[in-house]
């Protein structure tokens, strides 16, 4: 079973994009990035750009509607994403615990809909 | 009536709660073999006694109150049901003795029945632990499947239907017979322990999980001494758990950051929870009954030596360990040896111990990477070293132990 784990990270987090990657979010999350390719777990992911970098287009009685930004002005913004292939929820909540975003923002895990994927790409 | 009074009636009902939940739920249950009825009843009379104590006033024996209450809301329900023929016998009983004894403090302290009832070998291992903090202890569901990393929404329906199979599945509240009280007991022991959290043994680095329910355990655990206090490997299982709780607060320093067990400063441990883990440790040998509980606890009190002064026998330790692994040789046992054997007989030792466990066992177990990482530091394998640490940071949940990490490997 594959699993999304979602990645919302703070201001501060995103900031941390700007370091010379010897600042502890990065090297844990190059020690966490190892630990899910060492235990066969990993599938894929990535990091996103920064929120400021979204645009979000939103069609509105047929007009087009373009925003700066993210879709949610929350403080916290999806930065990434990573998918597993595990077992059960229990495994991925597991693996999500020990993200270190989980400890300075939040992971959410879902799983992927491989029936509603079938449907579209047929 | 003021808004002060409103506050005391308020705590009232939650010390109430605190202190007599397990001892209401187990009473009620036990005499209707309906654990979640027994717990529903209780509940509504605890509602009940927010909307009626602050205009009647806290009645004199609140415990009694609330007793009698839940108890005519159990009868009410089952005259309505009157499905239940099996449980006539029961509420008779129930009705009978809440005439005389509904003013009296000391209703017997069935809780020992309903400890063993929650770790019954027909309910789900995993739910053993789940069903004992909230029946016991009355822990709500949000906080139990937060300690146990699944979503309360999940967390609610497991334990609803654990509690149907109590109820439906004949399961009796009682204490087991003696052919069987030795594996039953183990059961408990072992929920209590899940409680308390895992990866205690503190080594080097190594993540302690599911500390939130340490105080709770701890709680159960003398609910449980209290009602057999000649088992042995009960008290090895108090006092094993008092060992760790009393160096709680050296485990950081004032920002925070995590200390291991090696670097703590024994002046930091409580000294009262120390003592009375040894005492409760020198009970459990007198009855020369040895076992796990009374082993773990072992080798917590010989760390424990440091607090007057003494030097950690590393030896005594390693022999502990190596008694625990031949009754059952789990990773986590394996490891803590492998770290005592490094520390008695030099790094590499311990290297060839973790060696020799299955690497496919260990792929998601953290303190197995953080003594490798420490072991192959201290021998100067500077590459596979980095690539230890990588693994133990990886695989830990706290920040603090991963900061802890980051820096050790440098």
């Amino acid at each position: 079973m594959q699993f999304a784990l979602l990645i919302y990270e703070s201001p501060e987090a995103f900031a941390s994009r700007k370091s010379d990657g010897n600042d502890p979010y990065t090297g844990a999350w190059r020690a966490y990035h190892k630990a899910l390719v060492e235990a066969g777990v990993f599938v894929a992911g990535d990091p996103l750009e920064v929120p400021e970098t979204g645009t979000t287009i939103k069609m509105k009685d047929g007009k087009r509607g373009v925003q700066d930004g993210p879709y949610a002005d929350t403080k916290e913004q999806l930065g990434g994403f990573t998918i597993l292939e595990l077992p059960s929820l229990e495994a991925a909540l597991e693996w999500a615990a020990r993200c270190p975003a989980a400890s300075y923002g939040a992971v959410e895990v879902r799983p992927l809909a491989p029936q509603t994927r079938l449907r579209i790409t047929g | 009536m003021s808004g002060g009074d409103e506050e005391k009636v308020h705590r009232t009902v939650e010390r109430v709660a605190r202190e007599s939940y397990g001892r209401l739920v187990a009473y009620l249950s036990v005499h209707t073999q309906d654990l979640a009825g027994a717990e529903d009843a209780l509940s509504e009379a605890l509602l009940k006694a927010l909307a009626v104590w602050p205009r009647d006033g806290v009645p004199q024996n609140p415990e009694a109150w609330l007793l009698t209450t839940a108890r005519h809301s159990l009868i009410d329900f089952f005259r309505h049901q009157r499905v239940v023929v099996d449980s006539e016998p029961n509420l008779l009983l129930l009705t009978q003795n809440s005439a005389e004894n509904a003013l009296e403090t000391n209703f017997p302290d069935e809780r020992l029945k309903l400890l063993f009832v929650c770790a019954h070998p027909a309910i789900d291992p995993t739910m053993h632990t789940p069903l004992m903090l909230q029946s016991v202890l009355g822990l709500d569901a949000v906080r139990i499947a937060g300690a146990f990393l699944v979503s309360p929404k999940t967390m609610g329906q497991r334990l609803v239907r654990a509690k149907t199979k109590i109820r439906d599945g004949g399961i009796r509240f009682a204490v087991p017979e003696k052919r069987e009280l030795p594996q039953r007991l183990d059961a408990v022991l072992e929920a209590i322990y899940a409680a308390f959290g895992i990866g205690w043994d503190d080594v080097a680095g190594a993540d302690q999980r599911g500390r939130d329910l340490a105080e709770e355990a701890i709680w159960l655990g003398r609910v449980l001494l209290e009602q057999m206090p000649s088992e042995p490997e009960i008290q090895g299982l108090v006092a094993l758990m008092l060992h760790c709780e009393a160096r709680r607060t050296a485990r950081r320093d004032r920002d925070g950051r995590y200390i291991p067990l090696s670097e703590q400063d024994p002046k930091l441990w409580s000294l009262s929870l120390l003592e009375e883990a040894e005492r409760h440790l020198a009970e459990a040998v007198k009855f020369g009954r040895p076992g796990c509980f009374q082993l773990e606890a072992s080798i917590q009190s010989v760390h424990a030596e440091r607090v007057h002064g003494g030097r950690v026998e590393w030896k005594a330790i390693a022999q502990f360990y190596a008694q625990l692994i031949r009754t059952s040789p789990t990773i986590g046992r394996r490891t803590g040896y492998a770290a005592a054997v490094a520390e008695a007989n030099g790094a590499e030792q311990g290297l060839v111990v973790l060696d020799s466990i299955d690497r496919d066992a260990v792929s998601a177990y953290q303190p197995y990477w953080a003594v490798r990482a420490h072991l192959l530091q201290r021998l100067g394998r500077t590459a596979e070293t980095s690539d230890a640490y990588d693994r133990a940071i990886g695989l830990a949940e706290d920040p603090a132990v991963r900061e802890f990490l980051l820096q050790k490997r440098g």
